[in-house]
């Protein structure tokens, strides 16, 4: 679709002769996703869409107990210090942001009185400035009114490099003005299309100012209310044990009229997911379990019983394998994997080409993840107006043999080619996971066939993820020719994301490996295609731009995406939950409901 | 009481050797002993089964272990694959026998590092009536309280290489293995013997030997460990078991074989997701291990009542 | 006596700081950092990450972070919590009540188990009694936890819908129903810990039995006509007992250290799943604290047992 007609549509949906929903439709037919047309229709000042769950109980309370389970235990409750999912899941049921993301990728106003568009004022021209307004009467849980002071000091707050918190990125370079009382102004540096990243979703809860105030810096470890948060959201603090069960009770006040509608809240950690799937699907001992990655053969059986029902839905999340084209095992100015180093027999392109046609992506959805992801060619999948149109994937092993042959490498008596002495043995690394495990079974006997020879390797979790300066098995040394894990996309806009294919980001011992470009590949064209993206304010421009990063990398087969992961979520057939793969599981949580 | 004991005991092989009016080494004594006790001689039989189906196994059932063929997910047993398949389709038959010589090595070679040296340390412990006891203690007392997954990861790390470069791929991570399940499960054996010992280098028959003159060394190994062998034998044939499924949880630590290696506590551990569907899955493996151990107690049992000179067989 | 113990005891400081050394070193040492989670988050930008080691003293040498520790410790300090920030006594208490219950539950389990079938056993060798009960045992430690676990989950939770099988520290309920709703909760964790335990008791109670049956004194106990029952508990079980005490002795510290594999499946809050979640996210302090207190129990029981031996047998002496 042309840029001229997206543009006839828009003015269609704004005199009202087009629904925004046949808009979305027509969007998604020519493949743009929904968090992008909402971004179009919004730069083009037509309103938001509402929330996606149908609020039914006429009034507050009632509901009785609400029983969450995380397989992974929360351990503590600012929601700036936290640091994993589980946290922040947590934090967010006593606090809220200005807005947070729904699972078709639309703003929705949460602390905000409505999202800022350039008819209400809320946004500038030079995309350099965001005016919020606070919703009125809205309280604190110790009766204390929300103001804009408090959205001021959040800012400040997360900003202060003493404070360290998590959510620092979306602050430091920022600044922040109160307006009046309930109205402030966000200011950017430069002219920046992706605006709704502080004080929105995940990094944007506001935190009470006459509480953390004395607190900020260097103290900010020793304030009571990390562990006994005040905020603003459905449910107020009752108790919390670190690691083990969180407890919530009813905010009698909360600003939504009928809302919420249980009368506690319970979250329970620790585990595994599949025992986890087990408590909801098959006991009904819990009403909602989180993060379920399990092989979905698994799932379905446990879904039979009656009881609970699986629900996924798309994330930015991608599971993908890093050809390593420089060399893993030559120690150069004390590392290996060195930008000045060339890989033995990977930099051939055709090793690569033949590598990626050897990776039997429909059997790994259809037999490992199921509805736990899509088999995909491009890095970027969601939202879709990012997706690349042009990357195909292809299983062949008869092809990959052809094009290994024509390029010179001979099966050697061992059956393992081979071209001036040196042969195709990899070392394939990936995390320990069991899909992950199975993944590397898949193509390690596709890559036989092929003459490759893979030897597999899978470090702990704990270690790969790591930013461990010493440890070799991190994930960002890529001290192994193959590598294989999924990368989180946090907002339904790809731009910092893909900040992984720069040049200025490649992981080195310079940086101390802390470099976000762990494949160590680059190219001009992608640096450059990434800078024009970064300030351009035409939503279909910028779209093309971070497009073409993508698909340079995939097209190079240096990234071989495997899987468009999906976030999994079992709840009880009773329970009307709302979760998003742009925000976490509890940012709508006041809308739940038991029918 | 024990202090009232009024004759001592004789346990030592060569003195019930010297009692009988026919010359038959101590050696051959036990083994005529051994044979008779017939549950341990069947065991032997069946570990002799399970060693040999594990060595032999591969060629007379020549399937790939990592043969992936998703028309045959989770299949029960069939001609075509003798003891089911697993969710790739993989021949469970296959990879119970190309693990089985991992997981059997491992146990065995694991539990003869742990007793060896267990015993050695609670002896000498166990003998010793100066400085020996308190400093070996202490080393016992610091093993058993190492935390053991921050210690693995530190050991992987730090030595992991360097074992691959010398003795490969899968006999390093072997070597690893062995001495890391060995040299971290040797205490409970130590703190044993050295308790037996306690007791026993007190009793007249040691200070029968002592009087006549013997050694330190003799004292200990010819007449206090005979009689102090009842429970390090409970202990390492315990071991075994224990060493079978430690290598699994070190696998899953990424501490372990490849995880393409199918060894029978990877097996289980893998199958257990699926134990309401595919309950052949863990059986086989479990079966195998559950095999191992009964037939190695048995001998232990047998080899015990061999050694002991009261017990009418 | 009484010296003896003052002497003992004494010896353990020492002692007890070197093992603390070598823990310190080996956590230090050890792969991973505790900030791992924000690696992957693109929003997290380098410094932050860099800052916070900083401000956790994660980039002091490994000595100064070892004597920075040893002094808090010494004034009641036991250290702050990299992953929930907070003290890491307030952490252990709260698991504490419940690593001490159900571990210590299994533990009797076991022991009860344990000793009347192990002796029952060894009086009456090869006798279908002790055949059944050896097979039994057999199969109790040739299955791991992992998987009896879940064997019970799937039959007494899934199938026969008895007892839940996610623990709570907090039951809602009070008086007789809350009784009811812990054991209810409690029963198969503690089954399935104290049946693994208690297999390999039996196997070494059956065995020292067996060692002491046919001494001479026992045969002498009988010819003076003692009842059988006498003999048994006054004459075999005290000699036999060495071993067990032993090994009580070696799994004690258990009772606080919790057991891992249980903990996680049944979800218990015990001690042992704040280790493993401390050992993930690499939360030094925690793991510290726990594995010293574990450390100082191992010494501390090892020192029980001696003069548990010298009561049992009092030829045994350590002057």
């Amino acid at each position: 679709m042309k840029e001229q007609e997206i543009r006839g549509l828009v003015a269609d949906v704004k005199e009202g002769t087009l629904s925004r929903r046949s808009f979305m439709q027509k969007m998604a037919a020519v493949g743009i996703a929904a968090p992008l047309a909402t971004q179009i229709l919004i730069w083009n000042d037509v309103a938001m869409a509402n929330a996606t769950l149908q609020y039914k109980p006429t009034k507050a309370g009632g509901g009785g107990p609400l029983k969450m389970l995380l397989w992974q235990a929360p351990t503590l409750l600012n929601p700036h210090f936290a640091s994993g999912t589980k946290d922040q899941i947590a934090s967010r049921i006593f606090y809220e942001p200005l807005a947070g993301w729904d699972k078709e990728g639309n703003l929705f106003p949460q602390l905000a009185a409505e999202i800022p568009s350039k008819a209400n004022g809320g946004l500038s021209a030079d995309g350099k400035t965001v005016t919020w307004k606070l919703k009125q009467g809205v309280k604190w849980h110790d009766g204390k009114p929300l103001t804009a002071d408090d959205a001021v000091f959040t800012w400040e707050y997360a900003a202060d490099p003493a404070t360290a918190a998590y959510t620092t990125g979306s602050y430091k370079d920022i600044t922040v003005e109160k307006v009046d009382t309930h109205t402030f102004k966000v200011i950017f540096k430069e002219a920046t299309p992706f605006w709704a990243d502080p004080f929105v979703g995940v990094a944007g809860m506001i935190i009470p100012k006459h509480l953390f105030g004395e607190y900020k810096g260097a103290k900010s470890r020793e304030a009571p209310a990390n562990l006994k948060p005040v905020g603003t959201g459905p449910y107020k603090f009752a108790e919390f044990k670190p690691g083990d069960i969180l407890t919530g009770e009813r905010n009698a006040d909360y600003h939504v009229k009928n809302q919420p509608h249980f009368d506690t809240i319970e979250v329970k950690g620790g585990g595994d997911a599949v025992s986890a799937a087990r408590a909801v699907l098959q006991t009904g001992e819990y009403d909602y379990a989180w993060n379920l990655q399990v092989e979905d053969e698994v799932l379905k059986r446990m879904e039979t019983g009656g009881r609970g029902k699986i629900s996924a839905v798309p994330s930015g999340d991608i599971e993908f394998i890093i050809l390593n084209t420089t060399d893993p095992w030559t120690e150069v100015d004390g590392e290996r994997s060195s930008v000045k180093t060339k890989h033995p027999t990977l930099t051939d392109p055709a090793v690569r080409q033949a590598i990626n046609l050897l990776i039997d992506r429909d059997s790994i959805q259809k037999f490992i993840y199921g509805r736990g992801g899509t088999a995909t060619a491009s890095f970027v999948n969601e939202p879709k107006q990012f997706k690349s149109t042009k990357l195909k994937y292809e299983f062949n092993i008869e092809k990959a043999n052809k094009i290994l042959d024509d390029a010179g490498w001979k099966k050697g008596s061992d059956g393992i080619r081979e071209k001036d002495g040196k042969k195709l043995k990899y070392v394939y690394q990936t995390s320990i996971n069991a899909p992950r495990q199975k993944t590397q079974a898949i193509i390690k006997q596709a890559c036989q066939r092929a003459g490759i020879d893979l030897e597999l390797k899978s470090v702990t979790a704990s270690v790969f993820f790591s930013s461990d300066v010493a440890n070799p098995d991190t994930y960002t040394k890529l001290y192994t020719d193959m590598e294989m894990y999924t990368t989180t996309q946090p907002q339904p806009d790809p731009e910092r994301f893909l900040n992984q294919f720069t040049s200025w980001e490649i992981a080195t011992k310079e940086n101390k490996w802390l470099g976000r470009n762990v494949s160590r590949y680059s190219d001009p064209a992608a640096d450059e295609a990434y800078k024009a993206a970064q300030k351009e304010l035409d939503p279909a421009k910028r779209a093309a731009y971070l497009i073409k990063v993508n698909e340079i990398f995939c097209e190079a087969n240096v990234i071989l995406p495997i899987l468009s992961r999906t976030r999994i979520a079992a709840s009880l057939n009773n329970l009307s939950h709302d979760h998003s793969g742009w925000d976490v599981d509890s940012w709508n949580i006041a809308a739940w409901y038991r029918s | 009481m024990a202090g009232s004991t009024l004759a001592s005991p004789s346990a030592d092989p060569a003195a019930g050797a010297a009692v009988s009016q026919v010359s038959v080494s101590p050696g051959r004594e036990t083994w005529r002993r051994f044979r008779r006790h017939r549950l341990a001689m069947a065991s032997t039989f069946v570990l002799g089964l399970l060693v040999l189906g594990v060595i032999v196994g591969p060629w007379l059932w020549p399937v790939a272990i990592n043969d992936i063929d998703f028309s045959a997910q989770l299949q029960g047993p069939s001609w075509a694959h003798p003891l089911g398949t697993d969710d790739l389709g993989q021949d469970i038959l296959a990879r119970m026998m190309y693990g089985g010589r991992i997981s059997l090595a491992v146990g065995l070679a694991a539990m003869i590092v742990a007793t060896i040296v267990g015993v050695l340390i609670g002896a000498l412990a166990g003998m010793s009536r100066k400085y020996a006891d308190p400093i070996l203690m202490w080393v016992t007392d610091l093993f058993l309280s190492l935390p053991q997954l921050p210690l693995l990861l530190l050991i992987i790390y730090l030595f992991r290489e360097q074992l691959k470069a010398v003795f490969g791929v899968e006999g390093g991570v072997f070597v690893l293995i062995v001495v890391v399940i060995g040299g971290l499960r040797w205490m409970p054996v130590a703190r044993l013997v050295r308790a037996q010992f306690l007791s026993l280098r007190e009793k007249e028959f040691v200070e029968a030997a002592r009087a006549q003159g013997a050694t330190k060394m003799r004292q200990m190994f010819r007449h206090i460990l005979p009689n102090a062998v009842g429970p390090v034998i409970v202990a390492s044939t315990i071991e075994v078991s224990s060493a079978i499924i430690a290598e699994s949880t070190l696998s899953f630590l990424g501490l372990g074989f490849p995880p393409d290696i199918p060894t029978w506590g990877r097996l289980l551990f893998d199958a257990k997701d699926q134990l309401d569907t595919a309950p052949h899955w863990a059986l086989f493996p479990g079966a195998a291990i559950f095999l191992t151990v009964l037939s190695i107690n048995f001998i232990g049992d047998g080899l015990r009542d061999a050694l002991d000179p009261r017990r009418v067989i | 006596m009484a010296t003896y113990l003052i002497r003992r005891l004494l010896i353990a400081i020492p002692s007890l700081l070197g093992i603390s050394v070598i823990l310190f070193t080996i956590l230090a040492l050890a792969p991973g950092d505790p900030f791992s989670e924000m690696a992957t988050n693109p929003n997290v930008p380098p410094e932050v990450r860099e800052a916070l080691r900083a401000s956790f003293g994660l980039n002091d040498p490994i000595m100064v972070r070892y004597l920075r520790w040893l002094s808090n410790m010494a004034q009641g300090d036991w250290g702050f919590s990299f992953a929930s920030r907070i003290n890491v006594d307030d952490l252990i208490l709260q698991r504490l009540p419940t690593t001490l219950f159900v571990v210590g539950s299994s533990q009797i389990l076991a022991l009860c188990v344990a000793l009347p079938v192990g002796i029952y056993a060894a009086t009456r060798p090869y006798s279908v009694f002790d055949q059944i009960a050896n097979t039994l045992a057999f199969v109790g430690f040739s299955l791991p936890t992992f998987f009896t676990g879940l064997l019970f989950i799937l039959i007494f939770s899934v199938t026969l819908d008895w007892f839940p099988f996610v623990y709570r520290s907090d039951i809602a309920a009070t008086g007789w129903r809350w009784y009811w709703e812990m054991f209810r909760q409690a029963i198969m964790p503690i089954t399935v810990l104290g049946l693994f335990q208690a297999a390999s008791y039996t196997r070494y109670v059956r065995s020292a039995v067996l060692d002491v049956i046919r001494l001479d004194y026992v045969t002498t106990a009988r010819a003076k006509g003692l009842s059988e029952r006498r003999v048994t508990i006054r004459h075999i079980t005290r000699n036999a007992l060495i071993p067990v005490v032993t090994l009580v002795a070696l799994q004690m510290p258990a009772v606080f250290g919790g057991a891992l594999v249980t903990e996680q499946i049944f979800r218990v809050p015990g001690i042992g799943s704040l280790l493993i979640d401390a050992i993930l996210a690499n939360d030094t302090p925690v793991i510290m604290a726990v594995t010293f207190v574990f450390s100082c129990l191992v010494v501390l029981f090892n020192l029980i047992a001696d003069i548990l031996y010298g009561w049992l047998d009092p030829r045994i002496s350590f002057s």
